[in-house]
Parts: structure tokens; sequence; C-alpha cells
């Protein structure tokens, strides 16, 4: 435990690090297939039933992030976890139901008499953007320090549309690669009308995380670190610049380049949460308690790493293998 | 009704939807499994037919234990952040080991177990059909300590007000555990022996006479039959492991209110606990004394030692534990009468031709596991209070500060759901039931058995 100095540090550092990835991971993950449930309404009856087997294979896996995630600030920072949670309690509410709703209706649609399927349609839209929403909301609320006032609500209510837009971007271009003909030019349009709530909801948290905190501010905007951190920005412009043009000129001749918008959604996610991740660090709880403050004793903290050194790799190893597995377009999903 | 009250039953009702649902995947997983390896031994295609048909009733249980387990972990924090801010140290790593070592293993290999029987080698999704059962089972394990650990702690010190670990081989292994877990995975066992009995009943009673339903049927009624005696034995042996880390619990179960001798074994009652005594009791003398003690004269704990001297009440409420307990033990030796009666009929009529009384009561009985789950689990867990770690940490010092209105709003909210969801459950097996009664084919694939080529048969549009 003494090997990489005080393990009252580095241990809380570890698995403040941990906890990013799995939550960058399951935004990413769990963003595409919210998206392609906020995108059900607006495709044709025929289609749904590809949208839904474009992301059937993954969807148990991707949400059992959001598992670890949560897990692990219950189990690493748990007064933070009380704290954040009791703040949060009606938008994590509406979150659950959203997630059992989808959840549910992604079973029944398929197996519940042919007559009820649009019902679970709708459950499904539904409850991905109950989902959608809410995350957004509890996005917009953890910036403004988690604090009830009547300003940081509507600066939630924003983030929350930003982010269920945003959702649906990326759920349309994760469709451009899974599908093809008629639905992938469809999904090509979805993704053009979406873009913009990722830029906008990038641009409404960049602006408004240095103005609540002066800490926050005084870490971006000072010399050198203005200069480390430009990158950040210039990349990220470039990507949805990127991403613009490949939309313009898509679909391709043999599908080239298809998987290409999603993969620089994958990293327009990435880039906006290590801005985040920087401007957060080291609290947990913005400006009110650090990951030293809130971390679990260093042996308990030990012993879940012990774990987690051997079932992460495997975690990753499998998640590879069943994308791989599933690969190419998207077909019928049949259990035989 | 106050914020600890409601946090208790919104708690409550959130982990009983989802426990339902668990209590399925850990035993149908092993029953999947014993299906394909069947298949691959035999290559009877009766047996890929089961298969086919009970893992869409998996996937569709899986998915409701998935987002119900996805609520329990954010309610730690809404409902109850003094439980990990106190116990948090010894909690943290068990539910970590839940989440990572079995959470994922059955997530992951449900994707190509469910739909990967085409796209993969028949070993490899023969292999991720095992490591789903083994994640489910290995799932089952983690929780199963760490509330074993809630009952009965031990392998900790508190500094502070808070628990720290000294030995996790106690933490993981404290008394309670073997118990508990070997009583659970039974349960499960059970509820899946008689959901696939009721289930393939139904399907007989709608005239399908398919070789599928004929071996699902007798593989639910010998399982049944296997395994409810085992659970009354390690049922007994739990209930005597409680009798000495949590004799409140025994005391409440058994309705007894006088520590002493020749203590009668209660059958009915109704338990008064202002008056502290119980109205209309039907009892047979000495029988509670021989069970916990196995002798007449054998001293039984009573519920009047757990009053503190200024008169608060330090043993559960009893009425809550005593009549979950009777349901727990009625529908238990309802499905000892009713398996081993089947397995008689079995014998005689074999499963094409068994009478229609025995298998409208097998239906009848389809969701009988539940209710018997349901119950085992109130018992246990309210006969722990007002403890929620026994003799660590008190509920009511446990729960969160949000107001009784919202709890109380978003706890009809979860019950509204629960309640269509279950319906819809239970009107979709139904259904798929139906389909197959119908003759519904459920592949026109060809399957390969381990080990042999595979058989390339192209379908129209594939």
């Amino acid at each position: 435990m003494e090997l990489f100095g005080d393990p009252a540090v580095w241990l809380p550092w570890t698995f403040a690090a941990l906890m990013g990835v799995s939550i960058l991971i399951y935004v990413v993950l769990d963003g595409f297939d919210l998206g392609v449930g906020i995108l059900m309404p607006l495709a044709e009856d025929a289609e749904k039933d590809r949208l839904v087997a474009s992301i059937g294979p993954f969807w148990d896996a991707n949400e059992t992030w959001l598992v670890l995630a949560i897990g692990l600030l219950l189990v690493a920072f748990p007064p933070a976890h009380g704290v954040i949670l009791t703040s949060l309690y009606l938008p994590v509410f509406v979150m659950l139901v959203g997630l059992i709703l989808r959840g549910v209706s992604f079973e029944l649609r398929a197996k519940a008499p042919l007559s009820q399927k649009p019902l679970w349609n709708g459950a499904f839209f539904a409850g991905s953007l109950m989902a959608s929403l809410s995350q957004g909301f509890m996005l917009g609320m953890y910036v403004m320090g988690l604090t009830w006032t009547l300003p940081h609500l509507a600066f939630a209510l924003l983030t929350a549309v930003f982010l269920t837009v945003g959702y649906s971007f990326i759920g349309a271009v994760w469709l451009i690669w899974k599908t093809e003909d008629r639905l992938q030019k469809r999904s090509i349009g979805w993704a053009k009308g979406g873009i913009w709530g990722l830029i906008l909801g990038i641009g409404a948290i960049s602006m408004a995380t240095p103005y609540v905190s002066a800490r926050i501010f005084d870490k971006w905007f000072s010399f050198p670190e203005l200069l480390y951190l430009s990158p950040l920005p210039v990349i990220s412009a470039l990507l949805v610049m990127f991403v613009w043009w490949q939309l313009s000129r898509m679909p391709l001749q043999n599908d080239r380049w298809s998987w290409t918008p999603f993969a620089a959604a994958m990293a327009l996610f990435t880039l906006a949460f290590c801005g985040m991740a920087y401007s957060f660090y080291p609290y947990v709880v913005p400006e009110q308690i650090t990951i030293y403050e809130a971390a679990s004793a260093p042996e308990s903290l030990f012993i879940i790493l012990l774990g987690t050194i051997f079932v992460l790799p495997a975690i990753l190893g499998y998640t590879i293998l069943s994308y791989f597995i599933f690969r190419g377009k998207a077909t019928d999903l049949r259990y035989d | 009704m106050d914020t600890l009250l409601l946090s208790r039953i919104q708690f409550g009702a959130n982990i009983s939807f989802h426990i339902l649902f668990p209590t399925i995947t850990i035993a149908l997983g092993w029953v999947l499994l014993f299906f394909k390896l069947r298949f691959n031994a035999t290559g009877e295609h009766k047996w890929m037919d089961a298969y086919l048909f009970w893992v869409k009733i998996f996937a569709l249980s899986f998915a409701m234990g998935v987002v119900s387990g996805i609520t329990m972990s954010f309610q730690f924090g809404t409902n109850w952040p003094g439980f990990m801010e106190t116990v948090g140290n010894v909690a943290g790593p068990l539910l970590a080991y839940e989440v990572m070592t079995a959470f994922f293993l059955e997530a992951v290999f449900l994707g190509i177990m469910l739909f990967g029987a085409s796209r993969v080698k028949p070993w490899v999704h023969t292999l991720a059909t095992f490591l789903v059962a083994f994640g489910t089972t290995m799932s089952t394990f983690w929780i199963i300590v760490l509330n074993s650990w809630m009952h009965t702690p031990q392998g900790y010190e508190v500094i502070d007000g808070v628990v720290f670990a000294t030995s996790w081989f106690d933490i993981v292994f404290n008394p309670s555990m073997p118990y508990r877990f070997v009583h659970m995975m039974l349960a499960s066992g059970l509820t899946v022996a008689f959901l696939i009995a009721g289930i393939s009943a139904l399907r007989l009673l709608w005239g399908d006479r398919s070789e599928a339903v004929k071996s699902a049927l007798r593989v639910g009624i010998i399982t049944g039959a296997a395994l409810i005696p085992l659970q009354i034995f390690a049922g007994d042996m739990h209930g005597l492991n409680t009798l000495e880390h949590q004799p409140a619990k025994v005391a409440a179960m058994e309705g007894n209110w006088e520590t002493g001798p020749n203590i009668p074994l209660v059958l009915f009652a109704i338990p008064d606990q202002e008056a502290r005594t119980n109205r209309f009791e039907v009892s047979i003398p000495n029988g509670a004394s021989l069970i916990l003690k196995h002798k007449a004269d054998g001293v039984v704990p009573g519920l009047n030692d757990f009053v503190g001297e200024n008169g608060e009440i330090l043993h559960p409420r009893v009425s809550a534990v005593f009549f979950s307990f009777r349901i727990m033990i009625g529908t238990g030796l309802a499905m000892l009468a009713l398996s081993w009666g089947g397995l008689l009929l079995l014998r005689k009529y074999g499963a094409g031709d068994m009478p229609r009384l025995p298998l409208i009561a097998f239906c009848a009985m389809s969701f009988s596991g539940w209710i018997a789950t349901l119950a085992g689990w109130y018992t246990t867990e309210i006969g722990r209070q007002p403890w929620l770690v026994q003799g660590v940490l008190s509920t009511k010092d446990a729960v969160s500060d949000v107001p009784a209105g919202m709890v109380l709003s978003t706890l009809i909210g979860y019950l509204v759901i629960y309640a269509v969801l279950i319906l819809a459950y239970i009107g979709v097996i139904t259904y798929l039931a139906r389909k197959a009664a119908n003759g519904e084919p459920l592949s026109t694939r060809k399957y390969p058995r381990s080990g042999e080529a595979e058989v390339v048969a192209l379908q129209p549009g594939e």
C-alpha cells in the first residue's frame, strides 16, 4: 500500500479516476442507446425493429457502467454519495423510472402481443427521454454546486435539453455506422439535426463553470495553464468541423468512413469530460467535499482495488469481444 | 407517516420488486445450461426447444432485474445515507465485488447467450450460458455475504462511530452466511422448478403435446420434489442459527412472549403487541421447545426479554414477523405436497397424460416461489429491526432527512409502475406460453451440437 506514497492520497485519486472513466464510458455507451430510444418516434414502423436491434446485444452491459460508476461513488466516497443523491432525490427518481420503463419495454415490445407493440414503443421512447432529460438536469445542477435556486434550476433545464439532443446525435451517428440504405440516409439527417445540442451543451457548461467558481476560473485562465489547456477547445472545434464535413458528404461509396462520425462523437464527449474533470478536481461534491475528505478507509479501498485490478481488464476484454461478435450492420434480433 | 417509516416501505417495495427477478434468473441460468448440455449430449431437438422457450423468459426477467437493481444502488444514497457513512468500509468492498465479479459477467455474456447462438461456435454459446449462470450465482454470494453481515456482524472495530474492517475472512464467513446462502439458492431453485412446472402444465392444459413441454414438466416436478426436503432441512438449520445470534427474531417468529421451558408451537394466533399476549391462539404443547432445543423442556427466549428499562421496544413488530414466517412455512408445505404428489402421478401416468386437476394445481402454484421467498425475506429483514446492522447501527440513525411528502409521492410512483410491470410480466409469460402451445415454431434453424461441424442452413432473407 505504501508503494505509491501515502495511501490516503493515491487510493482516493485512483478511485476518482476509475469512477471518472466509468462515468465517461457510461455516457458514451448508454448515450448512444438512449439516443436511439429518443429517435424512435422519428423512425417508420418498419425501421423501429432495426433501431432496437442495433442496440439489442449491448444495452444491458452499457447500463451496467452506470451501476459501476454509482457503485464506486457509493463504496469509495460514501459521504459524497449521500450528499449528492439526497440533493438530487427527484431527478434521480425520474431517471430511475425512465431506465425501468425503457429496459422493460425493450423486452416487452418484442414479446407482448402485436397489438400492444405501439404502447411499448411509446414507453421505450418516454423512458429514454426521461432518463436523458434527468441526466442532463443532474449534470446542470452538479455544475451549479447542487444548490436549488431559480437561476440554477433554469440552467439545469437548459443542460437537460442540450444533453438530450446531444444523446440523440450520438444515437444517430451510431445508426449511421450500424445501418444501411434508407435508414442510414435518414440517420445522417437526424445527426445533422442533433449536433447543435452537443455543441451548445459543451459550450454552455464551458462558459458557466468558470463563472460559478473563482477557483475554477483561476485554474483555466492563468498563465501557463491556458497554454497547456488550449488543445482541448481547439481539438473539439476541429472534431465538430470534421463531423459536419463528413455528414455533408455521406453516404460514401462502399460505406467507407461510416464509423468516423461515431468515433469523433466519442472523442468529443471524452474531451468535454476531461475539461470538466480538470475543473472540479479535487472536489467530488463541488466546492464542498474533496475526494480525500470523502474517501473510505485506505484498507477498504485497497481491498476493492485488488478486485478491480483483476476484474477491470476482464470487463474491458469481453466488452470488446461482445462488440466484435456483433460487429457489422445490425440484423434482426433472433434468439436462435 | 414519518420519513423513517415511508423510507422503509419504499426501500422494502423496491427490494421486494427486485428480488422477484433474480430469484428466477439465479436458478433458471443453471436450468438453461442443463437444457443446453442435454441437447449437446443427446441431439434431441426437444431440449433446444425448451431452451429457446425459457431463454426468452430469462431475458425478460434479467432485464427486469437489471433495471430494478439500478434503482437499489441509488436508494442507498437517497434513502439511507447513514448506512454507507457508518458501515461503508465493510459494505463498500462487498457491494463492489458483487457489481464487478458478477453483474458484468452476466450482462456482457448475456448478449452472446441471447442473440449469439447463430454467430458464435456452439461451445462458445454453451460457455456463455455457463458464465451467465455462474455470474448470477457469484452475484448472489456477495450480496448474501453483505446481508448476512448485517444480521451477524463480526470482523470489525468501531472508531469514532465509523466501522473499520479488521478481518475480511471473518466478515465474509460470518456466522449466518452459509445458512442464508444455501437457503436462498434453494429458494431460487424451487421458484424456478414451480414456475417451469406451472407454465408447462398450462401449455399441456392448452393442448400442447410437444416433447419439449413434457420434458420441461418432468424437469420442473423432479427438481421441485428433490429440492423441497433439502430446503426444509436448510431452513431448520438457519432457524437454529438465528436462535443463537438473533433470539428476538426467533421469539417474534414463534410468537413467544415469556422466556421459559415447555414452550408450545403456535400454529395460529393474532399477536397483540400492546397487551403483550396472543389472541385466538392454537398451539401444540412443547412444540417450539422440541423444534428449537430438541427436548420438551428446552428453554425458548421470549419477547419480554427485549424491552428496555424505560419501556422502549427492542424487538421487531411481532405480527409482521409472525405472519410472514407462517406464510413461508405454509407455502413450503404446499410445495412439498404438490411436488411429491406430482412425482407419483408422473410415475403412474407420464407427463403427457397427467389428469387435469393436478395440472391446474401446478398452474396455480406457478409463482408460489415468489410468495415463499418474499415472506421469508420479510421474516428475516423485519425480524432484524430496530437494527439496520444488528447491534451496530439502528435503522432510524441511517435514514435521510428528505421531507416525508417527497418520499410518499415517489413511493406512490414506484408502486404504480411496479404493479403495472408485474402484470405485464405475468401477462407476457402467459402469452408466450399460449403462442408456444399453438404450435408456433421457436426456430426453423437446425442446431449443430458441440463438436459437430456447423451445418449451414440458409433461410429466406438471411
